[in-house]
């Protein structure tokens, strides 16, 4: 296509995480409660009726009412007042254990992913030793040393907690760091420090925010529980310390224990559901991202279709050579619609009026772009397009009868046995969980009804047919064992095993190199020959055309541009597009020649050594 | 005879392979050439020859453990950070990927001033090269405000482009720039590289596996086979009358976009590969 100025899309506005919460129930809720209770502690001395130490021997145990809001506790100090305050030291604590375990985190996953070497093996090794340490035993044990400090043992548990965060960013970092566009700002001479700051922390960042609001949470469960255990600093109101003091007391004064309980429960769900709801809202964004761009493809594929359409242009079919056409008609699609339906109800029009035949012994050539769809005409002649296309109009007839309508088990009968495909990544192709030789056996048991052993015998042959030097090792090889190219025959061995009609080539050598495609598309001739089989070839390559092709079909945004035998398209192509193509293909232009002295740069800059 | 911008000499690239004493995996074998400037050079292979990682080698990618490279006299194959800075506004790089290198969460205009930030430059100065550039490589000013994935394949490269001259360079190598475009997409980014070129005097190292692409666009040609170069030399030479066995296979190999000159082509092919079938049972008898 030609590159027009941008038709720039809309901008997708950049809505921050924090405005995309504020639309999601859980989201909202959770951050409300915490915002409370955030509020509450901070504003503990303004809204606290009494010191939270005082002590008072009248107010033991004291019921609610007036004078103490919500009771008083063993040593008559005011529970209300109490709660507030601990909140302050609670939150404080377990936002200490989160910085602590962020920094240690954060940073140690940055610098063994991005650097590796002994700093990933030394920070890898410790981060599975703090991972199999019982974090409430190294906690007990660390009070009995350093004393009953809850800052100290939150510290400590924000070490324990580290791993989490180490693990998280160091597989993101690993996995961006040989991203190009990492490379390339390497080269453009970026400090480390920078690519690590502009580059690598804001993939890491969301899920970081998110771990963040788990951990926290788990600091406050942890930290009450500790306390609760009566292992903290007594001077110091916290949750959990009141939490011991209304257990003891649950027989004669049994609200003391439920207000601490709530508040903790509340924070530690709230932080969870936010957790959660951050998760589901990072997720969604990138989904209807990938689903917009190619719903704008598909949408821009659409409008030229339907413009096409409109101007009448119909394709050019250029009649067939004397002598040719011989063949029995194998395949013929008539107006053939492929498309796919949009979440709004709509449906986006990708392959629109499409004609084609295929005769038997006759290789058709399906010419295009990206985008141009040819790939999806291939695949509805298959039955096998991905999700949410169907075949929108239009009749595939198949040695006289209709594919388009067929049920999917009807068409399982077909495809494989009459019906073959050779797919564009041969090693994608193959599952590398299985030898080589049990996936050629298996849908040759299905498909002809044989033994084993006979399908052992067949797939040897087949093997050695499509060239591959010592068949006995490949058929017990694994796929990740052979090469590109030997793993390309495996799978037209497969395809040609039931000796199908119809061969459905979808760039079958693309993925490969050029001495590799050249012995593929010998492979592929011969085996047609042999077998007289009708083959529809998927390609953008003109040189794979003509080499293999006797008919050829141009495609342009869905449709058909021009048909014709494959000399008539070569020498007289009359469709604008197709000769476009023609002239883009660069094998016969003049080589550049020598470097001439008159193209020397007119500023050098001297010589810096 | 004019100066030499880049010198390449006997480079041995080494990658440790995992395990107890186990040699490691030597991706480059001893490759020399060398490139002048406003020049390219093309360099051909097929997937493991080493033709990337030669690239990556003059990038200060690749760990070199043999030879030498240098850049205008000063050798570079063992570069600090530091110096690898100084040398961005000399050496810059085009991927062939458009999609993977651009960072999907950067605007355009970010990625185009990134390499001017380090450099120092002044935000306006900046905003204006970043609009120079757009206008080089062919894009509207509209784009610099948009993210890469509102944008297709040949306009992505056409950024990546942009990127890589806005230092100004006298070298930048290319890895594959137009493998994964379109047909006519391709002709067009090629067109863009040419004549940015014959504008500015940068040199090209142009990696690629596509023939017709380096023969169109190089003036002398390498060809890589299993980390060495067996054929270099000027491109119509090599292109057009290779004398090494291997650069005959390949060429060989590349069919011919016109059905009676490929079918002539495809037995020349298999009349070439009995022929050197035979040299070779008779140099092993031999």
């Amino acid at each position: 296509m030609i590159e027009t100025p941008l038709a720039l899309p809309a901008a997708a506005a950049k809505v921050s995480l924090f405005r995309r919460l504020l639309t999601h129930p859980t989201g909202v809720a959770s951050l409300l409660v915490l915002l409370l209770v955030a509020l509450a502690s901070v504003l503990a001395p303004v809204l606290a009726t009494h010191d939270p130490n005082t002590a008072s021997l009248k107010d033991v145990l004291a019921k609610a009412g007036s004078e103490h809001l919500l009771g008083a506790d063993s040593a008559g100090r005011d529970v209300l007042s109490r709660l507030l305050f601990a909140g302050q030291f609670s939150l404080a604590g377990a936002l200490v254990a989160l910085a602590v375990a962020l920094v240690l985190g954060v940073a140690g996953g940055l610098i063994a992913g991005y650097y590796g070497g002994w700093f990933d093996s030394v920070s890898s090794w410790l981060t599975g030793l703090l991972m199999a340490l019982p974090g409430m035993v190294v906690l007990l044990a660390a009070r009995a040393v350093v004393g009953p400090s809850m800052w100290l043992s939150m510290m400590i548990f924000g070490i324990m907690l580290s791993p989490a965060f180490f693990r998280l960013v160091y597989a993101s970092v690993t996995a961006v760091r040989n991203e190009l566009y990492v490379d390339a700002a390497r080269v453009s001479g970026l400090s480390d420090f920078r690519i690590i700051g502009r580059h690598i922390l804001t993939v890491v960042r969301a899920p970081v925010i998110i771990q963040s609001a788990m951990v926290l949470g788990i600091a406050i469960a942890i930290q009450a529980g500790l306390e609760f255990l009566g292992l903290g600093d007594l001077n110091i109101p916290t949750w959990g310390s009141m939490l011991n003091d209304g257990f003891i007391n649950i027989f004669k004064s049994p609200t003391l224990v439920l207000w601490p309980a709530l508040v903790i429960g509340l924070v530690c769900v709230a932080l969870t559901l936010l957790a959660n709801a951050m998760r589901d809202e990072l997720e969604r964004s990138r989904g209807p991202v990938r689903k917009n761009r190619k719903a704008a493809t598909a949408d821009a594929a659409a409008a030229d279709a339907e413009a096409a359409e409109k101007r009448g242009a119909a394709a050019v079919v250029h009649p067939d050579e004397p002598g040719d056409g011989a063949g029995e008609l194998l395949l013929q699609v008539t107006d053939l619609g492929v498309g796919y339906d949009q979440p709004d109800g709509s449906t986006t029009h990708v392959v629109n009026h499409v004609n084609l035949t295929v005769r038997r012994g006759e290789v058709h050539g399906l010419v295009g772009e990206s985008g141009s769809g040819k790939t999806q005409t291939a695949f509805s002649i298959l039955r096998l397009l991905p999700q949410g296309g169907r075949i929108t109009g239009g009749s595939i007839f198949f040695e006289g009868k209709d594919l388009a309508p067929l049920s999917e088990k009807e068409m399982t009968r077909i495809r494989g046995k009459r019906i073959a495909y050779i797919p564009q990544e041969p090693m994608s192709n193959l599952d590398g969980a299985f030898t080589i030789g049990s996936q050629l056996m298996e849908p040759m048991q299905v498909c002809l009804g044989i033994s084993k052993a006979e399908a052992r015998r067949r797939a040897l042959a087949l093997l050695a047919k499509v060239g591959i030097p010592n068949p006995e090792r490949t058929f017990n090889a694994y796929p990740h064992q052979i090469s590109g190219g030997m793993a390309q025959r495996v799978l037209i061995a497969g395809a040609v095993s039931c000796e199908p009609d119809l061969l459905i080539a979808d760039e079958p050598t693309t993925a490969l190199d050029v001495t590799v495609q050249a012995e593929v598309l010998n492979l592929l001739r011969e085996l047609q020959d042999e077998l007289n089989m009708g083959v529809i070839l998927v390609t953008h390559n003109f040189g794979v055309v003509a080499d293999l092709c006797d008919r050829v079909s141009v495609m342009q945004t869905g449709r058909v541009v021009e048909t014709g035998p494959v000399r008539a398209i070569f020498n007289n192509a009359r469709h604008p597009y197709t000769q476009q193509l023609l002239e883009a293909i660069l094998e016969d232009t003049a080589p550049r020649g020598p470097l001439t002295a008159t193209r020397e740069p007119k500023e050098l800059k001297g010589v810096t050594s | 005879m004019t100066e030499t911008l880049l010198d390449v000499k006997d480079v041995v690239v080494e990658y440790p392979l995992k395990g107890f004493r186990k040699q490691p995996f030597k991706a480059l074998k001893g490759v020399s050439l060398d490139i002048r400037p406003g020049e390219t050079v093309g360099l051909v292979g097929e997937s493991g020859s080493g033709k990337t990682t030669l690239g990556r080698a003059v990038l200060g990618l690749a760990p070199v453990t043999g030879g030498s490279i240098k850049y205008r006299g000063q050798e570079i194959s063992k570069a600090t950070r530091a110096q690898r800075k100084e040398l961005s506004d000399e050496i810059q790089v085009v991927f062939q990927d458009p999609y993977t290198s651009l960072n999907p969460s950067m605007t355009i205009e970010q990625i185009l001033t990134e390499p001017l930030t380090v450099r120092k430059v002044e935000r306006q100065a900046a905003n204006k090269r970043v609009a120079e550039l757009l206008d080089q490589v062919r894009l509207p000013q509209g784009a610099a405000h948009r993210l890469p994935r509102e944008f297709s394949g040949g306009q992505r490269q056409r950024v990546a482009i942009a990127r890589a001259l806005a230092l100004d360079p006298k070298l930048i190598v290319c890895d594959e720039p137009v493998s994964a475009l379109d047909l006519s997409t391709q002709a067009r980014v090629m067109e863009l590289f040419i004549e940015i070129q014959e504008r500015t005097g940068v040199a090209y190292l142009f990696v690629s596996h596509d023939l017709a692409v380096v023969r169109h666009l190089s003036h002398r040609v390498a060809v890589m086979y299993h980390g060495e170069i067996v054929e270099w030399g000027d491109g119509e030479q090599v292109t057009g009358a290779p004398e090494h066995p291997y650069t005959q296979r390949l060429f060989m190999a590349a069919p011919i976009p016109d059905p009676d000159r490929q079918a002539r082509h495809r037995a020349d092919r298999l009349r070439l590969l009995e022929l050197q079938r035979e040299q070779d049972v008779q140099a092993g008898a031999a």
